[in-house]
């Protein structure tokens, strides 16, 4: 009697879990097709190579001149400010990670854990906000700007909400690290700097570059904060890249941000925006993929 | 017994409540006895304008709910076109294109001019200009001239401060300054609202940017505008608006779909009567007259 029932249950359990993942599989699958569906009769009134080769996003220049779709410059300001909150957040997540999971006593990690992970829950508009009242006057005395308003103030309030990301899944793989890798390299005398750097972070390495990923992805898919700081210039780079970096760009979820709202449904700039959120979903999917494929490579080899 | 037997009726009520609440139509049948709800959505421009009627409004008549959103001009005419609001704000005036879709999904825009406004162009306070010509302001905005030293200013890079796609004043100001097609410098930064321009302007020694005269404070300085060289140049102001001499002055309108009845047509009544237009001035706008 028992038996029977127990396995009942137990089908019913797995049922409900296999049909909650399948459920969101499909449902990704049906939000890409529904951008997609709703992105691709725009190439009818702007052609693919325009949309793909246009140095300008001008939506409501009037005719004959306009309007412009162009997406390089969003391409390029998303590329310019996630790089550069990278370059700002990698190391300084990867320090936090280290400490945290080698170094700091245990009762030093058991407070810093649960801030790092409370930094990531700070909501984007307040580091928006944030980011315009201190940082972009910050920038423009530090660097002699003309304006605060620029992709490193954007990188560097992105890289304060990667941060945390990076550093709880890094600090994550670090943990997943067996024992007996730290106590067999300071067995065979080296030292724990040695151990860290050459045995425990090289095993580490699928699970870090996987949370280095994710940190990509939200900096990447990141909105409100960069409509606030980095001022939505649509500029490509003509004087080189630090000159890119401390003026205004515009970023791809920046100018779907700024005006999805006000576009009328199926005229061409609606379409548009939509043609911009295939190519972002398209950017985050393969980032997601990287992450998920070197997780799955270290996994194999922790069993190893 | 199962809870919705228990609770149903209830349910029921506080549906019906709520329904009525919401769906209760504001264009037709009189709104005196019922409340009704009214939405109003657009210009950025105007948003505190509307705010401040909504207000007033509400206290002179707490029968009708009014809710103000802003966004921008084109907002608020995609709302009105897809009946998501029941009066929308524009700093421009609709669009042959706009009235069009609107026919299409089987609305007809109404106008109606519910105050006036300078389009004021304004500089840090730093900056040593004073008054520009229409061509200059043209050249500026194109990045034709870079520095404010090519248009007898001091040896400063200039700071493009624009507004959002989405608004009415940046399409007036690209229509009557720019020219019809001409598309803004890459480099302008593009403002999601009026308030950051005032902020930008305020705080980069280069800046430039165009707000609606009821933004104009302490903290920025006005530029008084030339129609050409030979002309006077005049500050941006009420009277100056009045007497038709400023170059940038423009009608701030509401469009309703159809004829106004019921809540919208006591809304409009009431902000174009006295007790509006006495709004107007008090946000420093100018009277429709």
């Amino acid at each position: 009697m028992a038996t029977p029932k127990r396995s009942l249950r137990e089908r019913a359990v797995e049922g409900v879990v296999f049909s909650g993942g399948m459920a969101s599989i499909v449902l990704v699958a049906l939000i890409f097709l529904f951008v997609l569906k709703e992105a691709l009769p725009l190439l009818k009134d702007y052609p693919l190579s325009r949309f793909l080769t246009d140095r300008g996003w001008q939506p409501t220049l009037a005719p004959p001149e306009g309007p412009w779709f162009g997406l390089l410059p969003n391409v390029w300001g998303s590329f310019l400010v996630t790089a550069g909150a990278v370059v700002l957040s990698v190391p300084l997540a990867l320090s936090t990670a280290v400490f945290t999971s080698e170094v700091a006593p245990s009762w030093l990690r058991d407070m810093l854990k649960p801030l790092v992970e409370l930094l990531a829950s700070v909501p984007s508009v307040a580091i928006g906000f944030v980011g315009a009242v201190a940082i972009n006057p910050l920038v423009k005395d530090l660097f002699g700007l003309d304006t605060g308003k620029s992709a490193i103030a954007g990188s560097i309030m992105l890289a304060f909400m990667a941060a945390p990301t990076i550093a709880t899944i890094a600090e994550d793989a670090i943990n997943a690290v067996p024992r007996s890798f730290r106590d067999g390299s300071l067995a065979l005398g080296a030292t724990r700097w040695q151990g860290i750097s050459g045995i425990v972070l090289p095993a580490a390495k699928p699970g870090i570059l996987a949370a280095v990923m994710l940190g990509v992805g939200r900096a990447v898919g990141e909105t409100m904060v960069v409509i606030m700081v980095t001022g939505n210039a649509g500029v490509l780079p003509d004087k080189g890249i630090w000159y890119a970096f401390t003026h205004s760009v515009r970023t791809i979820t920046g100018t779907i941000g700024a005006e999805a709202l006000e576009v009328a449904n199926g005229e061409p700039h609606y379409r548009a925006l939509f043609m911009l959120g295939v190519v972002l979903f398209t950017i985050t999917f393969v980032l997601n993929a990287i992450a998920h494929y070197s997780l799955g490579k270290g996994d194999r080899r922790a069993q190893a | 017994m199962c809870h919705v037997c228990r609770f149903g009726p209830a349910l029921v009520a506080v549906g019906c409540i709520a329904l009525a609440g919401c769906v209760a139509p504001p264009k037709e049948g009189s709104a005196g006895a019922e409340s009704a709800t009214l939405s109003v959505k657009g210009s950025d421009t105007m948003v505190q304008l509307a705010q401040a009627w909504a207000e007033a409004f509400m206290k002179a008549r707490p029968d009708v709910r009014v809710s103000v959103t802003g966004g921008g001009s084109n907002t608020g005419f995609t709302a009105l076109i897809s009946k998501g609001a029941d009066v929308a704000n524009a700093s421009r005036a609709i669009k042959p294109e706009e009235t069009e879709s609107a026919a299409r999904k089987g609305v007809t825009p109404k106008e109606f001019v519910v105050a006036q406004d300078a389009l004021s162009v304004i500089v840090n306070k730093a900056n040593p200009i004073t008054e520009l010509t229409l061509a200059q302001l043209k050249d500026i905005y194109t990045a034709k001239v870079t520095n404010w030293k090519d248009v007898g200013g001091s040896d400063t890079p200039i700071v493009l401060n624009a507004r959002e796609s989405s608004s009415g004043t940046s399409t007036f100001f690209q229509e009557h300054v720019l020219g019809k097609g001409v598309p803004y410098a890459a480099t302008a930064m593009l403002q999601p609202a009026t308030s950051q321009i005032v902020a930008g302007v305020a705080e980069d020694a280069g800046a430039i940017g165009y707000v609606g005269l009821g933004y104009l404070n302490g903290s920025v300085k006005a530029v008084r505008l030339k129609k050409d060289a030979a002309s006077d140049a005049v500050a941006p102001s009420i009277d100056n608006v009045v007497n038709g001499t400023y170059a940038l002055a423009r009608p701030l309108f509401e469009y309703t779909n159809g004829e106004p009845a019921g809540a919208v047509k006591i809304w409009l009544d009431w902000v174009r009567g006295p007790e509006g237009q006495a709004i107007v001035k008090k946000l420093d706008f100018v009277p429709a007259q």
